[in-house]
């Protein structure tokens, strides 16, 4: 399987939004061009699935990934430096507060995995973490 | 040249059986004989001082500051682990203690007062040296600052009685890994020694993958062991897991203590992480006991479980008695 950490500050992501809907027609408001880029991306990308991460929980707290699809996991933190972590798929990411991180990954072996927050965060860190599913 | 030295696996763990941590003595077969001496002289020249037998022992997760659920006994066992290792005959001379010595607090305040209890009660402790190293809850949160202060370095060295003890912080960054710059510091700790010298390493995590999800593993683990498998005689000791387990990896030794606050389910029979229940009756099932008996020789360890006991407590009168003695509140977890 296949998988890579990018990490950006969503300040650059929103610039790039912006660059982009200056391109689109002048009426289109800027929200709504910023999900027009993302559906666009999403139509001929990777499927992008975002995780937001806060003590002690990660929201969604399931996923279902096909077995060799390529995903984008979209991570960020609502109030802490948090960890996203899964062994089998050698996935090591910190998750900073103020910054997106994008973890593609091709699952090759379909099973259910247990994600994990690796960077301690309080006296719940121990429960923090969420389960993938991953299917034929 | 390969000397006779060479040839002899020196760290005779061999164990004692106590009530309470681990036992361990060092050097036991090391009496007479002309081999025994050229050891000895070696070492000494080699290590600047000279392997005699002492003992030591191992307490872990000590975990000042938390009272259940699911223990309601808050500084019971840890107390009752400092009263046992007092009443023994052969007075164990260094005492280690492998993390989680505190349950970590978002107040900084309180933190602070549970490490002052946490010396408080080791400060009783009769031996000539107590050694620690933290766990997450000592100095996860900022970076080992508070553990600095109270309890000095989270990373060392030293020589004891001819064996080298390597103290390992796989916490303070937050993540479980040791890092590149200790990492290099251990290799060049060790460089001066021979590969027959004695090692000790204690630490908080375990250096291998023993359950990843659990979060049971030190990320850069691998390189820590390979950076020990030249050595012939290491043994690692470490905590977090609250229970006992055995591997070997290489030549490489690793022991988990149990813990001195509630027991973790067994990984190999329990789909998710959770305290064990605690059990009224028994009180001090499956904590902070592992006792460690080897054969003579030393090469054989025999592990086995002994459960704690404390007399006066036992039974059901007696756990009203600490129900109604102790703090028994403040579930902060």
């Amino acid at each position: 399987m296949n998988t890579t950490i990018k990490r950006k500050k969503v300040l650059g992501g929103l610039l790039f939004a912006a660059a982009i809907a200056a391109a689109l027609p002048i009426a289109a408001p800027r929200m709504k061009s910023a999900r027009l880029v993302r559906t666009a991306y999403a139509d001929t990308g990777p499927r992008v699935i975002e995780i937001k991460a806060k003590k002690f929980d990660f929201t969604p707290s399931e996923i279902t990934l096909k077995k060799g699809e390529p995903v984008i996991l979209r991570l960020s933190s609502e109030d802490r430096k948090h960890g996203f972590f899964l062994r089998p798929f050698k996935i090591d990411a910190d998750i900073v507060p103020g910054q997106t991180t994008d973890v593609a990954i091709t699952p090759d072996t379909a099973g259910e995995y247990t994600i994990i927050c690796d960077h301690y965060c309080g006296t719940g860190h121990g429960n923090m973490k969420m389960k993938m599913t991953v299917t034929e | 040249m390969k000397s006779k030295m060479d040839r002899r696996s020196f760290l005779r763990v061999a164990g004692t059986s106590l009530s309470i941590g681990a036992l361990y003595s060092v050097f036991p077969t090391l009496a007479r004989g002309a081999e025994a001496e050229l050891v000895t002289r070696t070492l000494k020249q080699l290590n600047g001082e000279a392997p005699a037998p002492f003992s030591f022992v191992q307490l872990s997760d000590t975990h000042v500051g938390f009272n259940g659920p699911p223990d309601p006994l808050g500084t019971k066992a840890f107390e009752n682990a400092v009263a046992t290792v007092n009443g023994l005959k052969q007075r164990p001379e260094l005492v280690i203690i492998t993390g989680d010595l505190t349950h970590d607090a978002d107040s900084p305040d309180e933190h602070a007062k549970r490490y002052k209890l946490f010396k408080e009660i080791s400060s009783k402790i009769g031996a000539t040296q107590i050694k620690v190293v933290p766990g997450e809850n000592d100095a996860a949160l900022d970076g080992g600052n508070m553990f600095r202060e109270f309890m000095g370095p989270t990373h060392y060295s030293f020589d004891y009685r001819g064996v080298h003890f390597v103290a390992l912080d796989n916490v303070s960054t937050g993540k479980p890994a040791v890092g590149a710059e200790q990492l290099a510091w251990m290799k060049s700790d060790l460089s001066r020694f021979p590969n027959t010298a004695p090692i000790v390493v204690f630490t908080h995590r375990p250096l291998f993958d023993l359950k990843p999800e659990w979060e049971w593993f030190t990320s850069d683990g691998d390189e820590v062991m390979n950076a020990l498998a030249p050595y012939e005689n290491v043994t690692v000791l470490y905590g977090h897991i609250h229970r006992e387990h055995f591997h070997q990896q290489g030549k490489a030794k690793l022991y988990a203590a149990r813990s001195l606050i509630f027991a973790f389910s067994d990984p190999e029979t329990s789909p998710a992480k959770k305290p064990m229940p605690f059990d009224k009756d028994q009180p001090f099932k499956n904590l902070g006991i592992r006792a460690v008996k080897g054969s003579r020789g030393g090469r054989d360890l025999r592990i086995q479980d002994v459960e704690l006991t404390m007399n006066e407590y036992s039974g059901t009168v007696g756990m009203d008695q600490v129900l109604k003695h102790g703090k028994g509140d403040a579930a902060d977890e």
